[in-house]
């Protein structure tokens, strides 16, 4: 299977054909695949070196002037290093673009801690008016790539990552889709997580909500799944751990309720070695899973 | 010749009234060199150099100015008024919180203000895309200028943006640097040089002498982005 990142370049390629707004910003990062998008618009794809505060400003800049940049590079370097360009240069300047990521928490885990990013969406979450896509899929990449530059002016960014389900599943932009339903609990399950997250809970009594737009954060799915009376959910996502809880409880003002929020580790690992070891490594491995989920809801979740 | 602009209820603003302008906002007719540093740079910019005034403030094909050092923008304002894009009126309230004239300036509360600045290191690399994005859409007119201060140019991401610039021959890009020594860890002539050895077009004036500032303003710089050094009197001295 392709990767998420494949469809990266071919898809811009094609809006940059075909919508003169679109522009697309580069840290050297990724420039390959625009190699003959570049001959093609040579003022519209711009690769500024690795220099990531003057990538998030130069992108404000073109917004500035009405055009819709796209900014490409690894998550730690697109939202952690130029964060203060993220906060001013777009929020509070009162312009949009999309920012794009890849290597996510841990996609390159022998790269080492330099080039894991799994706070983007925390980050994010402390800035107000963006939207946040996390596909778990390339096919729902490429539609969420296309929501997103076809959001007007606003302020989206699309992590993109190595893992991904085994199929994809649609997506509109904004809600959560029920996958499963039961009546003990509630997990969402956010991106490339959802695959582990329906072999972990294989036989348990719950309603599985797979989100692939975390902010705005579904609120209404959530509540719906809940229902009317107490409420136990559990929120599994590929980036730090409890990065959504607190918008589960917002959801859930209305209701006694429980959050369990899974999730990458805060504690440094200093490991190399593969994804899938990392991924157990936090805990959000099939077996992890289970136990997790299983130990939080207790015996009425299972059958 | 300074010209001028009639202003609201018909009234005519040059430069010497720019001072009863910022008065307005200090409640002092006298005003130290720090809160007057830009002034000369802002007015010559304004009244001579640069093809905008409140009837262009959201016209594509406008020049764009773009305050980086938002530090001490009442002389900014002050010009800004006497242009008439803001009114006078709106002087006295400064940095109040009915006021859409902050400490730091807000590009969406201030017709005229292209960029909400106070941090410092931003106003050049907004700059580059600014010219860019012009580029872009085939608007070859509209130059771009961005005022920093010396001691703002300690910030990295000022160095992106002028190894970005001067590489790529961005000629429609110019920058003011108003130097009144209070960089620290400087040497002497190290921002021209700075500027110079990424590419650009450089030339070092008085920023007081009008004359002096017109001229290196307008001074050709085919195929380079241009910076002027402007000096002042130190902000320590």
């Amino acid at each position: 299977m392709d990767t998420m990142r494949d469809r990266l370049a071919p898809v811009l390629t094609r809006l940059l054909d075909g919508d003169p707004r679109v522009a697309v910003l580069l840290a050297e990062i990724g420039a390959d695949g625009f190699t003959e998008a570049g001959r093609r618009h040579p003022d519209r794809v711009i690769n500024v070196g690795i220099r990531e505060q003057l990538l998030v400003g130069a992108a404000a800049g073109l917004a500035l002037t009405g055009l819709r940049p796209v900014v490409h590079t690894f998550a730690s370097f697109l939202v952690e290093r130029p964060f203060e360009q993220v906060k001013l240069d777009l929020g509070h300047q009162g312009v949009g673009a999309v920012l794009v990521s890849a290597a996510a928490s841990y996609d390159w885990p022998a790269g080492g801690y330099t080039h894991m990013a799994p706070g983007d969406v925390a980050l994010l979450g402390t800035l107000d008016g963006w939207t946040v896509h996390v596909p778990g899929h390339p096919d729902e990449a490429e539609t969420l790539l296309r929501h997103a530059v076809a959001a007007g002016d606003d302020k989206v960014y699309v992590r993109l990552s190595l893992l991904s389900n085994g199929d994809a599943l649609p997506v509109d932009g904004a809600r959560f889709r029920t996958v499963r339903e039961g009546r003990a609990g509630v997990v969402v399950a956010v991106g490339p997580t959802l695959d582990d997250v329906l072999t972990a809970t294989q036989g348990l009594d719950v309603t599985v909500l797979y989100a692939t737009t975390v902010r705005p954060f579904d609120a209404a799915a959530v509540r719906r799944a809940a229902g009317a009376g107490r409420a136990d959910v559990v929120l599994v996502e590929p980036y730090l751990a409890g990065t959504s809880t607190a918008a589960v409880n917002d959801a859930l003002t209305g209701v006694p309720h429980r959050v369990l929020g899974l999730g990458v580790g805060r504690r440094e690992l200093r490991r190399y070695g593969t994804a899938a070891e990392h991924t157990a490594a936090h805990g959000l491995d099939p077996r992890s899973l289970r136990e997790r989920i299983g130990g939080f809801l207790g015996a009425a979740a299972r059958h | 010749m300074t010209r001028t602009i009639t202003g609201e209820r018909g009234r005519a603003h040059g430069y010497a009234d720019l001072a009863g302008l910022m008065a307005l906002m200090s409640g002092d007719e006298k005003h130290g060199p720090a809160a007057t540093s830009t002034l000369d740079v802002l007015w010559v910019l304004y009244d001579r150099v640069l093809r905008v005034g409140p009837e262009q403030a959201d016209d594509p094909g406008r020049d764009r100015f773009l305050l980086s050092k938002g530090h001490g923008p009442m002389a900014y304002y002050a010009v800004l008024a006497a242009k008439g894009f803001v009114p006078a009126a709106w002087l006295p309230g400064f940095g109040s919180y009915d006021s859409p004239l902050g400490h730091h300036p807000d590009r969406t509360l201030v017709p005229g203000v292209e960029i909400g600045s106070g941090s410092l290191g931003h106003g050049l690399p907004i700059a580059v895309g600014t010219a860019l994005g012009l580029r872009a859409q085939g608007l070859d007119e509209p130059r771009v200028w961005v005022l920093t201060g010396d001691a703002e140019l300690d910030e990295g991401s000022n160095h992106e943006a002028i190894a970005f610039a001067g590489a790529t021959g961005l000629e429609r890009l110019h920058t003011v640097v108003v130097d009144n020594a209070s960089a620290r860890h400087a040497r002497p002539g190290g921002i021209a040089a700075r500027f110079e050895a990424a590419g650009w077009s450089t030339a070092t004036v008085d920023g007081r002498d009008h004359e002096a500032l017109y001229t290196a303003f307008t001074a050709p710089h085919p195929g380079r982005p241009h910076v002027v050094v402007a000096r002042v009197a130190p902000k320590t001295a």
